[in-house]
């Protein structure tokens, strides 16, 4: 599959749908695609994780990258991410840095 | 903005290249690509060897241009490399003549000492491909992972409780309940449980890179695969063990250590590692190369005039750490676990052989400790030497120190457990190690900061077995029960292994709780073992190395089966942390309002010890003064220590008006009877003289009458 990610900002909340491969290859891409969030006024940000096949460290690199820059009051939220992604976050020990549910709004 | 050193000027094939960085040394991300740097004095070239992750041949070989070797250091920049899914290793070209020291072979990739992460054993036990020409492969590490705040925590030493843990261990067990057994990350799980019992600082076994199949074989006795379990063998000293991580098979074994050590210091425990700098994985003339031995043999190794590999480690070779380019190495090693991974301390193993020459002779003041010992880096660093070496050098108390080092105290060990069994002409000895062994550690003012007490370590029988085995039984280890330590003090209480006869039950389960109440009431900070808390056996083997089985694994279903014991341990844990007099360093300068002696030494008689050869019987006294502990009054402190076999009386001395002698601890009895909760002590019946029974210890604590 291609990756890709399309987003949408609104009253403050930025949404970010992840398909395809998350990797050290298109990390930086998608890095530069949520520079464009640094203007705005965000409070959540939400990934769609629910087509995502894979994500290696730079890809979960990017993601806390974008939670910093927001900083601490911003909401982050991973939703739908397959299993096989969400036991790569959860083994070391990087969901803390985020909400993760089923759906969104949970 | 491009800067103009971050473009390329040479190029091989279809890579781009510059000159590159000397330091750091190992490989850096850049701009727009990778610096590798090398140390070997001795080569005549080397080769950048590239493979792409898992697979069997490289990619690519690139050497590096004689321009860019600066000194005895090759470097270079290669340009748009996809980090994360390379792997890299060198090839060396020079000079094989072993009686000169060298042995260099350019057919071999060799693994760059500096590297941050180390693939090739990334799933525990997973057999390898024995054909591989490159097992353990040096992998790139983006360094940016959120601490969010967190420091290490700079306890004094002396208020550190320490819990000595092998990581896969400590949770491998299937009754451990945890989702990924063995692993940093399960040891996250169990942060509850530990401060529950109120440990505030794990020491954790080597979690350096090692190749648990070194000298792998099948036991002769009961057919398991032998293996090399605890890792006291260094394959890489800058990566984190990617067997011990559950998410070693994706390569992210350097986060999950962080997030352990982050989560760790959130719940005010701190983190020392066991670190092993006196041999490497590649063991003597007929091991295999792994490193250091073709990088430059003759500056890693100390060698006989001949050639040969000196055997100070009993491993096969010794690392030359007083050569000045491997005591930078491991002056960077240190470094960056203390500034990248967060770590409060290190414990060296066989440190001694730090303090020996390149000839392998013992200096009066090595270069190597006293770089670490004044450090900036490592400034508020533990640093714990276990003092001797395997080679007959033993220097507990006469560490180098300056004034920074803390040892493992032998000692300690071999005292009480002398005195624990009732051996004759013990108590000298246990007075000694009760007030911190000033007979050790008085000189150069070291004090009792300087001793690391225990009583049992992963080294030699777990707490059950020292009372439960006479002798060793290491007939699983395979070689004919030859190896580990004869001279253990221990003593069965009268049966040999597991016993179901109540009245030996009951006595071990006592002796365990004696052990527990003097590691925990000596001056000097106290260090236990992972498990001796729940009674966990290893069924008289005290040299469990390679076994990587249920023998060695924690059995947490013990937790529920020897409650009575891990209640003692959280017990007297917390009465520790209570009383300051316990872990003071200057005692004995600190005066109180009580005019008392703040330590006085009593027996049968109060004020008045029988110290002959035949005595069993000694109480300490301590004067705990309100300004030390932050409350209004003194507070008493008395242990009563009978290890005869009959009950004898102790006369008690007389407290203050006002004050009487409450039972916080009395190991003769059952519990819940046993031991208190701290503040909850029972106001003892006769105020005169406390009935100590056989082989017990009582603990009072002199407090206004409640």
């Amino acid at each position: 599959m291609e990756s890709s990610y399309s987003m949408e900002c609104k009253d403050g909340t930025a949404k970010i749908v992840l398909t395809g491969r998350l990797d050290a290859a298109s990390a930086p891409k998608f890095q530069e695609k949520l520079r464009e969030l640094s203007a705005q006024k965000i409070s959540n940000l939400v990934f769609f994780a629910k087509d995502l096949e894979y994500i290696s460290s730079a890809g979960l690199r990017v993601i806390i990258f974008a939670k910093q820059k927001l900083g601490a009051d911003a909401k982050l939220y991973l939703i739908g991410a397959p299993a096989a992604v969400l036991n790569v976050i959860k083994m070391s020990g990087l969901d803390n840095f985020m909400i993760v549910q089923d759906q969104y709004p949970g | 903005m491009h800067r103009i050193d971050s473009h390329p000027t040479h190029k091989h094939a279809k890579f781009d290249l510059r000159v590159g960085k000397p330091l750091p040394f190992g490989a850096t991300i850049v701009p727009g690509g990778v610096n590798f740097s090398v140390f070997s004095r001795h080569a005549a070239s080397c080769e950048l060897v590239l493979f792409r992750k898992h697979e069997p041949q490289p990619y690519a070989v690139i050497p590096f241009p004689d321009e860019f070797r600066i000194g005895n250091v090759f470097t270079m920049v290669v340009f748009d490399l996809d980090y994360e899914e390379l792997e890299y290793g060198f090839r060396m070209d020079g000079p094989f003549r072993p009686q000169e020291g060298h042995r260099f072979d350019k057919t071999k990739i060799l693994m760059d000492p500096y590297a941050k992460a180390i693939g090739g054993r990334d799933v525990w036990g997973k057999i390898p491909d024995w054909n591989n020409v490159y097992p353990h492969r040096a992998r790139i590490v983006y360094d940016d992972f959120d601490w969010e705040g967190d420091h290490p925590l700079e306890n004094p030493i002396e208020d550190l409780i320490i819990y000595e843990m092998h990581v896969r261990g400590f949770t491998r067990h299937p009754s451990s309940g945890v989702k990924h057994p063995g692993t940093f990350a399960s040891i996250r799980e169990k942060i509850p449980y530990l401060k529950n019992l109120g440990v505030n600082c794990v020491e954790l076994m080597p979690i350096h890179e090692f190749d648990e199949f070194e000298n792998s074989r099948i036991s002769p006795v009961n057919g398991e695969r032998l293996m090399n379990y605890w890792g006291y063998s260094n394959v890489g000293f800058f990566a984190p063990k990617a067997g011990f991580a559950a998410t070693g098979k994706f390569g992210m074994q350097v986060d999950e250590v962080k997030a352990l050590i982050k989560e760790l210091h959130k719940n005010g425990i701190e983190v020392i590692l066991d670190v092993v700098f006196n041999h490497t994985a590649e063991g003597n003339e007929r091991g295999p190369y792994i490193s250091y031995r073709g990088i430059d043999n003759k500056t890693y190794y100390i060698l006989t005039p001949e050639g040969y590999y000196y055997n100070f480690s009993g491993c096969g070779n010794t690392l030359n750490c007083n050569n000045p380019i491997v005591r930078n190495m491991i002056l960077d090693c240190l470094r960056y676990w203390a500034a990248d991974y967060h770590v409060d301390g290190f414990r060296f193993d066989l440190a001694s052989i730090l303090g020996r020459d390149q000839n392998g002779a013992p200096m009066h003041s090595p270069p190597l400790l006293e770089t670490l010992a004044f450090d900036p880096i490592l400034g508020k660093c533990k640093l714990i030497a276990e003092a001797w070496d395997a080679g007959g050098l033993y220097q507990v108390g006469s560490f180098p120190s300056w004034g920074r080092w803390a040892e493992w105290n032998g000692k300690f060990r071999d005292d009480v457990r002398k005195f624990l069994k009732g051996d004759e002409g013990a108590l000298g000895g246990m007075a000694q190690r009760l007030q911190g062994s000033p007979d050790l550690y008085q000189s150069e003012n070291r004090g009792s900061r300087a001793s690391i007490n225990f009583i049992t370590a992963h080294d030699g029988f777990t707490l059950m077995d020292l009372v439960s085995y006479n002798g060793k039984h290491n007939e699983a280890n395979g070689e004919n029960n030859s190896d580990g330590g004869s001279d253990n003090l221990s003593w069965n209480c009268g049966w040999e292994g597991p016993s179901t006869d109540e009245g030996v039950r009951r006595l071990r389960a006592k002796q365990i709780k004696n052990a527990a109440a003097l590691l925990l009431a000596s001056h000097g900070t106290p260090m236990i073992l992972a498990g001796d808390e729940m009674g966990n056996t290893q069924g008289g083997n005290n040299n469990a190395y390679c076994q990587d089985n249920e023998l060695s694994w924690i059995d947490w279903r013990l937790l529920k089966e020897n409650d009575e014991l891990f209640q003692f341990f959280r017990k007297m844990i917390a009465f520790r942390k209570e009383h300051p007099a316990l872990r003071c360093i200057d005692l004995l300068n600190r005066g109180n309002s009580s005019g008392y002696p703040c330590l006085s030494w009593h027996g049968q008689k109060a004020w008045n010890c029988d110290w002959s050869a035949e005595s069993r019987c000694l109480a300490m006294m301590l004067c705990e003064s309100g300004a030390l502990a932050g409350r209004p009054n003194d507070m008493f402190l008395y242990v009563a220590m009978n290890m005869h076999w009959d009950m004898h009386g102790f006369e008690l001395p007389v407290l203050p008006g006002g004050l009487a002698w409450h039972v916080f601890a009395n190991t003769d009895m059952r519990p819940p009877h046993d031991i208190w909760e701290v503040g909850q002590e029972k106001a003892a019946e006769n105020q005169g003289e406390f009935l100590v029974g056989p082989r017990s210890i009582v603990l009072l604590t002199g407090k206004p009458r409640t």
